[in-house]
């Protein structure tokens, strides 16, 4: 490999490889592009009920309270982690990666609940039009955040294994990338499909 | 046990695809017999499969478009044949549902898995030699690029002797291609394809802009980067942005067929305009990732044979980059007839429009290179030629075809086939042979024959021009695209012509195979010996051909556009250093193929609904990625003093040849 190249923006160079930082960033553009474009289906076709049930019907907007707390509060502890890491603290970023991974889990066991729930009232996926976009948009995103808990599990398992090596340290920057990319999705979720369709 | 496949699905009653699946397996097993004769199992594997070398895995990217060449082409001269035969009374040799296969499964091997790799390969022999940099910025990545591809191409081939190929189109709109229509498995191959290779693309962008933004060799800033290089950047931009919607297209269109949804169906709030508007979102920048990088394939040429510094650089790399944001913001006019409001409609033309300002700032600009040049005809430089008129041709009918009341006469006619293949032969493929006849001395250490290479470049000329011309007429004739048959004897005469060219294309084809061979079997008369061999203009030429596993020695200094014309010019090439540095490589690995072998079972397994199957292989491609990630050790180094003892051996080999053949000066501006 050649010489590590310098970035044209800030990043703590000293926890993480730049090229592969921008190759990431570049990456969750690419990502995002996915998700707008659902977005943008899910807006065409949010009205499209079929006959079926309406958001306003289905969506229980405490459910997804709990939800939206338990995600927000996981991008917290993993910015602790981070934290920890930049610090060298081995346990205590065992800690908080623990805790990120139990909230994690936490938010991807509720979705599931949240989607059985639906399909057993008779609001399935293959309902309407609006339901598949629903399913689909909402789902990807749990979808993501369930790779991004086998990520976390990898990358304990190295913390463990390997120590705090420049390559571990450079994966746990990205995974924190990842992490707080998929917060803002799902702000854009909660505002987007869950606030406008019980509106 | 295993989902929809049975024996059924091999076709044994229908004998032109049994003859087709004979071609191929017959092709595989003399591939498998002439590598065991040669005993060059471990040559493959070692060398070639397992490697991380951009620019072996360059290669590997153009040998697959260059097999799917043969089977697009293939596709092509039956349709050709169809259209001759079926008129009146006669039903011609392939059966409508056969037909369609046909026409669908030529756009797909012609787009995706002809143009798409040979693209991709070209940028990976080359973007890193013309920057100066030893490797690109993730090699594994790049492996696993490489094989998502070739597992997606496999599916195709696959689909000719098991089951059958979609019949809804390359573009597959709904609704005909939901379940309710298109029962069979034939989409699904097309989704599960266009997947494996969409994934490929992104990680190509992801990899490529990584790779050209950060880490140039000194000097190298992004206005003294060599055309091609600023027109791959471009093209792995749109990669990185335009391939999610394929992506999301295709994937939503599967949830309708998998799981029952609702996107694109005909009922429960279904909406197919969705498909088309997601599916020209990356299909129209889709175009100009296959153009962008032809456009700078015939910078270089175009420069490198007039002698001549590129005229206009900057308004090159401007209308560059025009053109890649303006290629997000012409999509629709793809569906003028899908019945947007006028005033939809008159803003997409009005782009597309503007979009041929760019386009024609670069004709320009090649036309004034060329003006008062040392012009060299070699064979690059003739596909270069040929282009630029013949382009022009396409891209008159396409601000025809921009005009909204006339592509309501044209839509889904002959004139619309004839423009966008007057669009993606000169402008893609001629830029893709351009370049491979121009960088295959480069990779390989030897010429391609140049009378092989002239026969190849006037039959396809020729064949181009008989095979599309009469397709405008056709199309103002009335003749709607993809007939299996027809009743009109008006129509025969001109697709008569269009056969003959298919002909012609058939021969060039012919012509490019035999040019390889001969190029081969002759190789000791074409040596190239110092790495020179069109007195070059950019950084690839100024190292050794083959290059070194390492590209440069040292990594070189560069003070200007041209950069190695710059050090012709001041006579600072070919200096031996004093003192060399130790260089990190990656080491070979089968993550890659055995990735790719496994996408392609999940593929498989997907498409013939095989649950065990596809589960299998999907846990075991994640577990392969979660292997490597805890693989640290993934390079090895070459000390100063093993690169020190190469290039040694190197500068003692160049001057004997030296003595043997006098260099070539860099001649006067």
């Amino acid at each position: 490999m050649i010489p590590e190249p310098s970035l044209p923006f800030p990043v703590p160079t000293e926890i993480c490889s730049p090229a592969k930082t921008f190759g990431f960033w570049i990456y969750l553009m690419s990502d995002s592009v996915i998700f707008a474009l659902l977005f943008a289906t899910y807006a065409s076709m949010s009205r499209n009920y079929a006959g079926g049930p309406t958001g306003k019907e289905v969506f229980d907007l405490s459910t997804v309270f709990y939800e939206t707390l338990v995600l927000l509060s996981s991008t917290l502890t993993c910015g602790f982690s981070i934290l920890s890491l930049s610090k060298a603290k081995t346990p205590r970023l065992l800690f908080w990666m623990a805790i990120t991974f139990l909230l994690g889990l936490g938010f991807v066991l509720m979705e599931y609940s949240e989607f059985h729930s639906l399909i057993w009232q008779g609001a399935g996926l293959d309902r309407s039009g609006f339901l598949s976009a629903f399913f689909t948009l909402v789902g990807t995103h749990g979808l993501h955040v369930s790779i991004g808990l086998v990520w976390l599990l990898v990358m304990m398992v190295q913390v463990v294994q390997k120590g705090l090596t420049a390559p571990v340290q450079s994966r746990l920057y990205r995974f924190s990338l990842f992490w707080h990319f998929l917060d803002l999705v799902w702000v854009g979720i909660f505002s987007m499909v869950y606030l406008l369709g019980v509106l | 046990m295993f989902g929809k496949l049975s024996l059924q699905a091999i076709s044994y009653d229908n004998p032109v695809v049994m003859f087709g699946v004979v071609l191929m397996i017959g092709g595989g097993l003399a591939m498998v017999l002439l590598i065991t004769y040669f005993r060059k199992w471990p040559t493959l594997w070692n060398d070639w499969l397992t490697s991380l070398d951009h620019k072996k895995i360059g290669v590997m990217y153009i040998i697959l478009a260059l097999v799917m060449l043969l089977r697009g082409f293939a596709d092509a001269i039956m349709m050709r044949t169809q259209q001759v035969l079926a008129e009146g009374a006669s039903q011609g040799f392939l059966s409508p549902s056969h037909y369609d296969q046909v026409f669908s499964a030529h756009g797909t091997i012609m787009v995706i898995f002809m143009a798409m790799p040979f693209l991709t390969g070209l940028m990976n022999i080359v973007v890193p030699l013309q920057l100066g940099k030893r490797d690109i910025a993730f090699p594994f990545m790049n492996a696993l690029s490489l094989w998502l591809t070739v597992a997606g191409a496999a599916l195709i081939m696959a689909s000719l002797a098991i089951g059958e190929f979609s019949t809804a189109g390359w573009s597959g709109y709904p609704p005909y291609s939901e379940l309710q229509y298109s029962p069979d498995v034939g989409v699904d191959y097309w989704i599960w394809a266009l997947m494996l290779s969409g994934a490929a693309s992104t990680m190509t962008g992801i990899n490529f802009v990584t790779t050209i933004l950060l880490g140039r060799a000194p000097g190298m800033t992004l206005m003294r980067m060599p055309l091609f290089s600023w027109t791959a950047l471009c093209t792995n931009i749109l990669m990185v942005l335009a391939f999610p919607a394929l992506t999301v297209a295709t994937g939503l269109l599967g949830l309708d067929r998998y799981l029952g949804m609702h996107f694109f169906t005909n009922g429960d709030g279904g909406n197919m305009m969705n498909f088309v508007n997601l599916f020209w979102i990356w299909g129209h920048p889709e175009v100009y990732i296959l153009i962008l990088p032809a456009f700078g394939i015939f910078s270089e040429v175009i420069s490198t044979f007039s002698g001549k510094r590129l005229f206009g650089y900057r308004s090159l790399v401007y209308a560059t980059f025009v053109i890649t944001l303006l290629s997000f913001t012409v999509w629709l006019h793809h569906f003028f007839t899908m019945g947007a409001s006028a005033n939809v409609n008159a803003a997409f033309g009005i782009a597309t429009m503007v979009i041929a300002v760019p386009t024609g700032v670069k004709i320009f600009d090649w036309l004034l290179t060329l003006y008062r040049g040392r012009i060299r005809f070699d064979v690059p430089m003739l596909w270069a030629l040929a282009f630029i008129p013949t382009f022009a041709i396409g891209g008159a009918t396409g601000i025809l075809l921009a005009v909204p009341p006339v592509d309501f006469m044209m839509h889904n006619s002959e004139f619309l086939v004839a423009h966008f293949h007057n669009m993606l032969i000169p402008g893609a493929l001629f830029g893709y042979l351009a370049g491979y006849s121009y960088w295959f001395p480069k990779v390989f250490g030897f010429r391609l024959d140049e009378t092989w290479g002239k026969l190849a470049f006037w039959n396809w000329l020729i064949g181009f021009y008989l095979a599309f011309m009469p397709l405008y007429a056709l199309g103002l004739m009335g003749m709607p695209r993809r007939m299996q048959h027809y009743d009109n004897p008006e129509w025969q005469p001109l697709l008569v012509v269009a056969a003959a060219g298919a002909v012609f294309i058939a021969i060039g084809i012919g012509c490019l195979v035999l040019q390889l061979l001969v190029s081969i079997i002759k190789r000791d008369a074409n040596w190239d010996q110092l790495g020179d061999p069109w007195n070059g203009r950019s950084l690839e030429w100024s190292i050794p051909s083959p290059p070194p596993v390492y590209n440069f020695a040292v990594i070189p200094e560069v003070k200007d556009i041209d950069a190695f014309w710059d050090m012709k010019e001041k006579s600072t090439v070919d200096r031996q250093p004093v003192h060399y540095e130790a260089i990190d490589l990656p080491k070979n690995t089968s993550v890659g193929v055995v990735f790719g072998g496994l996408s392609f079972v999940f593929g498989f397994a997907m498409v013939w609904h095989i649950g065990w199957l596809a589960m299998a292989a999907g846990v075991a491609m994640l577990a392969t990625v979660i292997a490597r990630s805890f693989d640290d050790d993934t390079e090895y180094r070459l000390t100063a003093a093993e690169v020190g003892q190469l290039e040694g051996k190197r500068f003692r080999q160049q001057a004997e040849n030296q003595q043997a053949c006098a260099k070539p000066l860099a001649g006067q501006e």
